[in-house]
């Protein structure tokens, strides 16, 4: 068996690309293996009709972490930006829409209360969500004592908590196991902005507004706002999928070699310690070194096998919680669609169709019962409006978040997906008349196809629901929560692990700190 | 039922109003301890009238006396009913490999007709159980254990062609033991029986049925467990009765096994060891190193739960040593504190019973590491009650590197008979 890489990467997803960079950097020689015939993992942008593009997954860029754009010079490795800072309007079917720019709000019949309340609020939030995002450059702190050093990481959490003050941090207390609804019935009227922003803790989730622990998912989203993103949402030019092409140009200029079409069969391993991989071809790369960007399932219950793992590990790996709810509608249209009250900029902004707390919840409810939601909720994007590129002249795409689609639907998805992409098509109807004269083409993502395209299983986006019970020292699971895993030589380094999902580098960045710093260890 | 207690006393059944009074009558099938196979057998014998509940089955603490039942298995043939034993069937072509992965020990050498003791922990290398393996037909197992596992067990079956049953109501199994246990056999016409070897098993056809015999047993001692479908329960009970008539037959309950169990110095779970699912605080789980059964743990094989805590433990060394003690005198030093000469306390007994055997005041005591050498000089804290007078002593204790009774009847093939 042929040993000639340091490092073998299971997965050039977004933060495969980013552990290879880093370690590539760091003089090692790596080897990245991707399933698909290009890399991103769920951050690609692809044709889906002929001359319209989109991006396939992740569809905006709110979180990505300005360290890992610095550090990597993103810049000048082909990534721009479309647009930047773009505001979001929760849609209302008779058009006197929400906008929501930063801390401030307009428009939706607003009530003055609820306007003067909004920037209090989000600086509130906002403080939390530092709070969380102050952990998200390192490897989670243990819980057990492991020295003077791993205390002061705990202690250092426990500082910044009380450095929010008596009455905030009893506030974050309050709040941060609780549901988004509770907490915004508490200080908002308007349903519309109180839809808008559950939704956005609820994008991605298993979750509906009363959930337990949709906060914490709230101040999780809202981290991205920390992150030197400015107040807004970015488009990069040329869809997901060129930051991944730009992480792909670092990887191969810092000497990382990079394979695509080359699924990984299995993580090769003598007893409990890893050895290489074996391809879906059958070739097999030997490598003391192996990390991997696939989901925790996916790692270890395929790729190493549930035999090969101590019962009790392999037992918590089968109850991550990872089941997908977000579904990815893509439409060609034949021109710029027209939402009522929206000027063509505002369209090119990030559209919300969320009316209320109770219509996200009556969605949540169809799927909780295997049904996709009669009302879906939708956060849309026209990214040919500031990207001409992704549509021929004249043309656009449309790309929405739709939930809630559950994994299995118990009609079946055969006769449910053309029911359903009518259904949405209907819901747009409602907002941007005349839409479906203008589909030339149009394609439903549902999570069974998440999971098939992108490689994660559950098709769940973040690689496993953030929740209390997985995050920080508990994500992806006790035991694998610091990129090392038990399997000695392999690490993750997938969104399945500390900070999380999203578009964000972190976990692939942290990993490959890691791997440094137990190198010198050894 | 309750399930997880072994209830004491005897419950309240289920007393249902008749007209005209009170209907004590509750059906058999009704009750919250169930009954065994052997029941209608068991109950007749049971002059004492003492029971127990064993795993949410009525078991006899004592059919007529302790002496003269142990003394049935160090000189004669004891027959005791062991139905409530937790029972698996496991199946499929990788059974041993999923075995193997369950167990600390190498299972791949158990063949057909072999038996194993072996031992499984959980990821930190605690001990869930102990337990033994038969390996009774090509692709067909047993494990039989105090405890019930089925919830890890399949756990630990993921990715392996096997599938694993519980079939404790299923199987009657009764343990015949005792020097003269094997003519017993003879003399049921269970040909060949004496050429079995310690921790072999043999089908015998019986009562239009299959028996299944192993030379296995918890006394220490030469002797048998008999394996049968439940229906043919009372045949088997007759027969084996009806056989050992000459040779001293008795049946014995739970008190009599206990005895010869301590003297044998097994371990049972839940006494030396609590099973480290039981465990509310983590570090009160026990390793098979902090049993004394190290050489039940084998690193040369593939992965198994526990593997990687007990290395770790192997390289820092043991909290707990599990040790055999004979203690001065003869007051029964169960529940003792031992300690150290300078009477700091370094442990405690587990299992405690005057041997008559062994002739000695003999102990299992688990003790902090590095306490156990033979050299060491340890004191047990024994107190005694003399007609309400309470008195305490520090009973001077030896740590044993050997067995406190270990007949080589008990190994010998052909068996005597």
């Amino acid at each position: 068996m042929s040993s000639k890489y340091d490092v073998i990467i299971i997965g050039a997803g977004h933060n495969g690309l980013v552990c290879a960079s880093y370690l590539a950097r760091a003089g090692r020689s790596v080897l990245a293996l991707e399933a698909n015939h290009r890399v991103g993992g769920a951050a690609i942008t692809r044709e889906f009709a002929p001359g319209h593009s989109v991006s396939a997954g992740a569809h905006l860029l709110y979180m990505l972490a300005p360290a890992v754009v610095s550090e990597l010079q993103l810049d000048r490795h082909g990534m721009s930006l479309a647009a930047t800072g773009l505001g979001t309007l929760a849609l209302s079917a008779d058009g006197n829409h929400l906008s929501l720019d930063g801390n401030t709000v307009e428009g939706g019949g607003l009530s003055a209360a609820d306007r003067a309340a909004y920037p209090e609020f989000m600086d509130k939030f906002l403080r939390f969500a530092g709070v969380l995002q102050k952990t998200f450059m390192k490897r989670p702190p243990r819980l057990a004592y492991a020295g003077p050093g791993e205390l002061a990481e705990l202690a250092k959490l426990g500082l910044n908590l009380r450095l929010l003050g008596r009455d905030l941090m009893q506030e974050l207390l309050r709040t941060g196991a609780i549901n988004i609804y509770d907490v915004l019935q508490e200080t908002f009227a308007g349903d519309l902005l109180k839809g808008a922003l559950g939704l956005d803790a609820l994008l991605g989730s298993n979750l509906g507004p009363r959930s337990p622990g949709s906060v914490l998912t709230w101040l999780y989203r809202l981290t991205g706002r920390l992150q030197g993103n400015g107040n807004g949402v970015s488009l990069p030019a040329g869809g997901m999928g060129a930051v991944s092409r730009a992480l792909h140009n670092v990887a191969e200029a810092a000497g990382a070699e990079i394979r695509t079409a080359t699924p990984v069969k299995r993580i090769l391993l003598d007893r409990d310690r890893v050895t290489g991989v074996e391809t879906a071809a059958g070739e097999r790369i030997g490598s003391g070194l192996v990390v991997s960007n696939a989901d925790p399932k996916t790692t270890f219950l395929q790729l190493v096998g549930a035999r090969n793992i101590e019962t009790g590990f392999a037992r918590r790996i089968g109850n991550i919680r990872m089941q997908g709810k977000a579904a990815k509608l893509h439409l060609a249209l034949d021109g710029l669609p027209e939402f009522r009250g929206l000027t063509d900029t505002q369209t090119g902004q990030r559209l919300l169709i969320a009316p209320s707390l109770l219509h996200i919840e009556r969605a949540f409810d169809d799927s909780k019962y295997g049904r996709f939601s009669g009302r879906p909720v939708m956060e849309i994007s026209v990214p040919s409006l500031r990207d001409s590129g992704l549509a021929p002249e004249g043309k656009h795409v449309l790309s929405a978040v739709v939930q809630y689609a559950p994994f299995t639907l118990r009609s079946g998805w055969e006769t449910g997906r053309d029911a359903f992409m009518e259904l949405l098509v209907g819901q747009l109807e409602d907002y941007a008349p005349g839409i479906r004269g203008q589909i030339t083409g149009a394609e439903l993502l549902i999570p069974p196809d998440l999971e098939r395209e992108f490689n994660i299983q559950g098709g769940h986006w973040h690689h496993g629901e953030y929740s209390l019970d997985q995050f920080m020292m508990l994500r992806p699971v006790p035991g694998a929560a610091r990129y090392a895993t038990p399997v000695t030589g392999l690490y993750l380094c997938g969104a399945g692990c500390h900070p999380g999902g999203g578009v964000l580098g972190l976990p692939g960045r942290n990993a490959a700190n890691e791997i440094l710093k137990q190198e010198k260890t050894l | 039922m309750y399930p997880g207690t072994d209830l004491k006393s005897v419950p309240f059944g289920n007393i249902q109003m008749a007209s005209g009074g009170v209907d004590m009558q509750v059906r058999e099938t009704q009750k919250r301890v169930l009954p065994t196979p052997f029941h209608a057998r068991t109950s007749a014998a049971c002059e004492t009238n003492l029971w127990s509940s064993w795993k949410g089955y009525t078991a006899v603490d004592c059919y007529t006396t302790l002496e003269d039942e142990y003394f049935a298995i160090r000189n004669a043939t004891s027959v005791f009913d062991l139905s409530p034993m937790t029972k698996y069937r496991i199946t499929g072509t990788e059974g041993l490999a999923c075995l193997d992965k369950l167990m600390t020990r190498r299972m791949d050498t158990l063949g057909p007709g072999r038996v194993m003791y072996a031992l499984w922990c959980n990821d930190r290398g605690h001990l869930l159980d102990d337990g033994t393996v038969f390996h009774l037909d090509e692709h067909h197992w047993r494990l039989c254990s105090q405890e019930r596992h089925l919830d890890w067990l399949l756990a630990t079956a993921t990715g392996f062609d096997v599938e694993i049953e519980d079939e404790s109501d299923e199987i009657a199994a009764l343990a015949v033991q005792g020097p003269t246990s094997c003519r017993t056999l003879k003399a049921m016409n269970l040909e060949g029986i004496e050429d079995l070897k310690p921790f072999e098993l043999r089908h015998y056809p019986f009562d239009g049925t299959g028996l299944t015999v192993s030379r296995t047993g918890f006394t220490g001692d030469l002797g048998y467990e008999l394996w049968i479908e439940a229906a043919h329960a009372e045949t088997l009970w007759d027969s084996v009765f009806a056989a050992g008539k000459p040779f001293g037959i008795l049946p014995i309950g739970s008190q009599a096994l206990d005895m010869a169990r301590i003297e044998a110095g097994f371990i049972q779970a839940g006494v030396e060891f609590v099973p480290a699912v039981e465990v509310v605080r983590p570090d009160r789980g026990r390793s098979p190193f902090e049993l004394g059964l190290g050489r039940l743990v084998h690193f040369d094989k593939a992965v198994f739960n526990g593997r990687r805590a007990l290395l770790e433990e192997q390289r820092q060394g043991s909290r707990y040593n599990l040790v055999r003690l004979d203690i001065a005198g003869n007051k029964p030093a169960a529940d003792s504190f031992i300690c150290n000469r300078k009477q700091k306390v370094v442990g405690h007994v587990t299992s405690a019973v005057w041997s008559p055997s062994a002739k000695m005041n003999i102990a299992l005591a688990s003790l902090e590491a590095p306490w156990g050498k033979p050299d060491d000089e340890l004191y047990a804290e024994v107190y005694y009650n003399s007609e309400l007078q309470w008195k305490r002593l520090m009973a001077r204790c030896r740590v044993l590197e050997g067995a406190f009774f270990d007949p080589p009847r008990r190994r010998r093939t052909p068996a005597d008979c």
